[in-house]
């Protein structure tokens, strides 16, 4: 468990000090998000009824700019190997990359999303909702997106593969958050969209961390 | 009976057989240098010793008991140096060093990472970025690993690739010591490291050649 923190710990510190990959998702969210009322026009109702759809939209496809990297650069220098070495188990390894992606790219999306909620005309009793599906659907990306991640890797072209990878995968999470929120809205229960969300969290925490493992194997071979 | 060897293995390399039949023998205190001209195997060969990757047939016995029933175990009883660095550009020398102490779980992996640099004559660059390392540099905060616990295996794929003339007697000396007290190396190296009694194995002797016309897998 020690090394397992440890490792959380160095991906972290590394994140931190690089900086940009935080940055980049959180801008690129926010961007994303703000092109909408240009687009459809600045009409309340309008944007108020595409607000859940567009932030989680936009949460996904920003998650997605960092996960090409998630154990490339480990890949590349060397390091894989000697994670793959080291006493962790390769899916604790993968586990906790994915655990330090979402601190690092998850987290901040969460934060950002109350103010472009506000921007869209969210109306404030979905925004509890929406916040509450953005927890689970971030580490749900993250987790999906490791197995893809691990997946590509050392494949040509890995970069333009995971997005055609991953996005047919999110589809169940999109339909379920964007549920909840909608349900909210209208005044009904969100309950059975959030615990559908739920379970599909629950489902992919010890599976993807198994099938990234198995991805990393190969291309380790 | 050695304490490591390897009985009758196959490397596969996509379709292409590297080599096949191989056998080979390390006993306590014994250095294998492997040679043989590029492409023969020899960084397959170790990566295969590492458990990194499996041999297409044969397999690796630990004092006479097969590796593949326990790699957990063999994780722990070796240290491999690849070719490849794995030193991190943003993180300082001390700090790429402590993350690789702190992954075995140990205690104090900070103070043993210092005096793993200072084995390698690395601890006066302790605070500078990765990014700043020359080649050599980075090829000894590699080896530095080698001095973070005791590990009775030592796979070392070209140690010392841009070496200079004192890090390499530094490098022999280490493997001197870690020889006397038991510990076994197998290595691969172009350029004559000053080894005791080292036995030789030329990887290139167990390269297949096709015969006329098959066509091999």
């Amino acid at each position: 468990m020690t090394g397992f923190l440890r490792l959380v710990g160095r991906d972290l510190s590394l994140a931190l000090r690089q900086g940009a990959d935080a940055a980049t998702a959180v801008l690129f969210f926010v961007l994303c998000v703000v092109l909408f009322p240009f687009g459809v026009g600045p009409e309340p109702n309008i944007l108020a009824r595409i607000a859940p759809g567009v932030i989680l939209v936009a949460a996904l496809l920003a998650s997605l700019l960092s996960l090409e990297r998630l154990f490339q650069t480990d890949h590349d220098d060397g390091s894989l190997d000697l994670l793959a070495l080291s006493p962790l188990p390769l899916e604790a390894v993968a586990m906790a990359k994915v655990l330090a992606h979402w601190l690092v790219t998850g987290l901040p999306l969460l934060a950002a999303s109350p103010l472009l909620a506000l921007l869209l005309h969210l109306p404030a009793g979905g925004l509890g909702v929406l916040l509450l599906t953005l927890l689970l659907t971030t580490p749900l990306l993250s987790l999906i997106g490791a197995v893809g991640a691990a997946l590509t890797l050392g494949a040509r072209r890995g970069g333009v593969l995971l997005p055609l990878l991953i996005l047919p995968l999110y589809i169940p999470a999109l339909i379920f958050a964007a549920g909840a929120v909608d349900a909210a809205l209208a005044g009904l229960e969100a309950r059975p969209h959030l615990l559908l969300l739920g379970g599909l969290l629950a489902g992919a925490l010890p599976l993807a961390p198994l099938a990234a493992a198995a991805g990393l194997r190969a291309a380790l071979d | 009976m050695p304490r490591f060897e390897g009985r009758d293995l196959t490397c596969l390399r996509s379709t292409r057989v590297v080599f096949a039949g191989l056998d080979f023998a390390v006993d306590t205190g014994a250095a294998l240098v492997l040679v043989g001209p590029n492409g023969s195997g020899k960084s397959s060969l170790l990566r295969l010793m590492a458990g990194l990757s499996r041999p297409f047939a044969g397999q690796f016995l630990w004092d006479g008991a097969a590796i593949a029933d326990e790699p957990d175990v063999h994780r722990a009883r070796l240290r491999y140096v690849g070719h490849l660095d794995a030193v991190k550009p943003a993180l300082s020398v001390l700090e790429n060093l402590t993350a690789w102490a702190a992954l075995d779980g140990g205690a104090d992996p900070r103070g043993r990472a210092l005096a793993a640099l200072e084995r390698f004559a690395l601890d006066h660059l302790a605070d500078v970025p990765g990014r700043y390392l020359s080649a050599g540099q980075k090829r000894r905060l590699n080896l530095s690993r080698l001095a973070l616990a005791a590990a009775p295996l030592w796979l070392l794929d070209e140690p010392t690739t841009a070496l200079d003339r004192a890090s390499v007697a530094r490098l022999a000396a280490e493997i001197r010591r870690h020889r006397a007290s038991g510990g076994m190396v197998v290595l691969s190296t172009h350029t004559d490291l000053d080894l005791e009694a080292p036995a030789v194995l030329d990887v290139s002797d167990f390269a297949v050649q096709p015969a006329p016309g098959e066509v091999l897998l």
